[in-house]
């Protein structure tokens, strides 16, 4: 049970109360692509190096994408001054 | 309940207290977005409880090195197999669910699903 | 903490203070401020009006509509303001006991569990043991996840690649825009493809420069991942996702017309049926060999080489293609509604 293990089971709890406390929705999603990243990287110390890479290729990449390209869609990304949807 | 096997079965642990955060957050927020976030966190919770189940410490990862093929010598390859497939699925159901909330948000022009329950019931009335 | 900063009210410190001091107060105040404001035009305001002024031409039956319909505004304004501060209190502290009774509950399972990394574990049976002994003389395959998920489980693969095809096709029913009958554009195609391209940089050099010397190495590096999918970690779906991820890299920095040079609607649904059907026949030829005992006649090759394994690196070619086509679909219809 070494100290980085524990150190990054511990920010993977932090990552998850940080997508739910903060405003903006863009700062979600990059703390939420953070998250998946490191769980890829736990994977590697439970000895799994196929759910490693398929986790990162497929949560740290497409997921996230299309997370993006949704909030592009509903103009939901800072800059678009004149149209922004009503959030929390 | 005894503390300090729960420090045992650490990952156990991590991946309980994730899924009920991920059920928290599906419940509480009402941005569509946010929810669907909060799902994907309990997804990846479950697949790290399951993954961990097949952990034996002192033992190397599944694949085949000098032609040594003593049980003694490699983890349990089962659970990853069923992990793999649960990933891909998760990823197809995001896509569906991010679809939904474009049509719905072209629809409403709000993301907040509340205002789009009252506006729902208020066009059937 | 010192309550003199400029932004102190944007403080996280400040938020839970004002929370806690004032309930949902603030926030419900915010609501009303913002709904009183600017006024919705909301279908419901609009049939007021519509309502309001037939009534006044005198007809009884169009004025007892129109109070029925205010009544039922009079309720949806109290819903979303004071019935809210009522309900929103109430729904957050269930929802948040409700979340710290089931960690509760499935702690005091955990505790119950197998100590982690233990050789005696329930779980380590015969089945693993046969796996990982018998593995590499029955299948051929290095990668021992490989070898089962694709030879001793392949049902289940085939069963995954049928979910993702059908998510797909899901998403293509959601978000496609169709063209007219003669193959013009229609209204709607126009008007999302100038919302698509207003704020996309046009002809970025960085960008273009950036993928003309990226894409073929991420092609290369999936392609790599998918041949040695029975020799070292990877596979199908992770080579599939990578291969995606440079197609998707080619269309932002070059545009829809270049990409659709080699990928169209064709494209998509060739690729993924051939794929399906040939993986759906080689396990049903192997299927058959198995269940009356014939020895498949497919040479398993020394362990170690590329080609090697029986029908593995064909089902892990097939499988890659899919996943690449589903995702590349994906992107491509939440950005622009179609190829």
């Amino acid at each position: 049970m070494s100290f980085v293990n524990v150190f990054l089971l511990g920010m993977l709890i932090v990552c998850a109360l940080a997508v739910s406390l903060t405003r903006n929705l863009l700062t979600s999603l990059i703390v939420y692509m953070a998250y998946s990243l490191i769980m890829a990287v736990i994977w590697m110390f439970l000895e799994s190096p196929d759910l490693a890479i398929t986790e990162a290729a497929v949560g740290a990449g497409i997921t996230s994408i299309l997370f993006f390209v949704t909030l592009k869609k509903i103009h939901a990304i800072k800059g678009d001054s004149e149209r922004e949807p009503t959030q929390k | 309940m005894p503390w300090s096997l729960l420090y045992e079965n650490l990952e156990q642990t991590v991946a309980v207290i994730l899924f009920g955060i991920g059920f928290s957050i599906l419940l509480l927020q009402r941005n569509l977005i946010r929810k669907i976030i909060g799902l994907n966190i309990m997804d990846t919770a479950v697949y790290l409880f399951l993954a961990s189940m097949g952990y034996i410490s002192g033992r190397k990862a599944p694949i085949v090195v000098d032609g040594v093929t003593e049980v003694t010598a490699y983890i349990n390859p089962i659970p990853a197999g069923l992990v793999l497939t649960g990933i891909v699925v998760s990823v197809s159901f995001t896509a569906i669910m991010l679809a939904l909330t474009v049509r719905l948000y072209r629809r409403y022009h709000t993301l907040d699903i509340d205002e789009i329950a009252m506006l729902a019931r208020g066009e059937d009335a | 903490m010192s309550r003199r900063r400029s932004d102190w009210e944007q403080r996280p410190q400040a938020r839970i203070r004002k929370w806690y001091k004032e309930g949902f107060l603030a926030l419900d105040e915010e609501i009303i401020d913002h709904l009183t404001q600017e006024p919705r035009h909301t279908h419901l305001q609009e049939e007021l009006i519509e309502a309001q002024q037939q009534a006044e031409s005198s007809r009884q039956h169009d004025r007892a509509l129109a109070l029925e319909r205010l009544d039922q505004h009079n309720m949806l304004i109290w819903a979303r303001t004071r019935g809210r501060k009522a309900i929103s209190r109430f729904h957050v502290v269930l929802a948040l006991a409700l979340g710290l009774l089931m960690i509760i509950f499935l702690l005091d399972t955990v505790a119950y569990m197998p100590r982690f990394g233990d050789p005696n574990a329930p779980g380590a049976n015969e089945v693993s043991r046969r796996y990982i002994e018998q593995g590499l003389t029955e299948t051929g395959a290095t990668n021992i996840v490989a070898g089962m998920i694709l030879d001793y489980r392949a049902f289940d693969t085939l069963g995954e690649a049928t979910v993702l095809f059908i998510a797909a096709s899901a998403v293509l029913i959601l978000l496609r825009i169709d063209r007219n009958k003669d193959g013009s554009p229609v209204q709607e195609l126009i008007a999302a493809e100038s919302d698509d391209q207003h704020y996309e940089p046009r002809n970025d050099r960085i960008l273009q420069g950036s993928a003309m010397v990226l894409s073929p190495i991420i092609f290369l590096y999936g392609i790599y991942i998918i041949l040695n999918g029975h020799l070292s970690p990877g596979g199908g779906f992770s080579g599939g996702a990578i291969i995606s991820a440079g197609l998707i890299l080619y269309l932002d920095a070059f545009g829809f017309e270049k990409a659709g040079r080699f990928f169209t609607y064709k494209t998509f649904m060739w690729v993924s049926f051939f794929a399906l059907s040939f993986y759906a026949l080689a396990k049903a030829y192997s299927f058959y060999c198995g269940a009356n005992g014939i020895p498949s006649g497919i040479p398993l090759g020394t362990p170690g080489a590329i080609l090697s394994g029986g029908l593995i690196m064909p089902l892990n070619i097939a499988v890659g293609m899919v996943v690449a086509c589903t995702m590349y679909i994906f992107y491509a219809l939440f950005r622009k509604g179609g190829l």
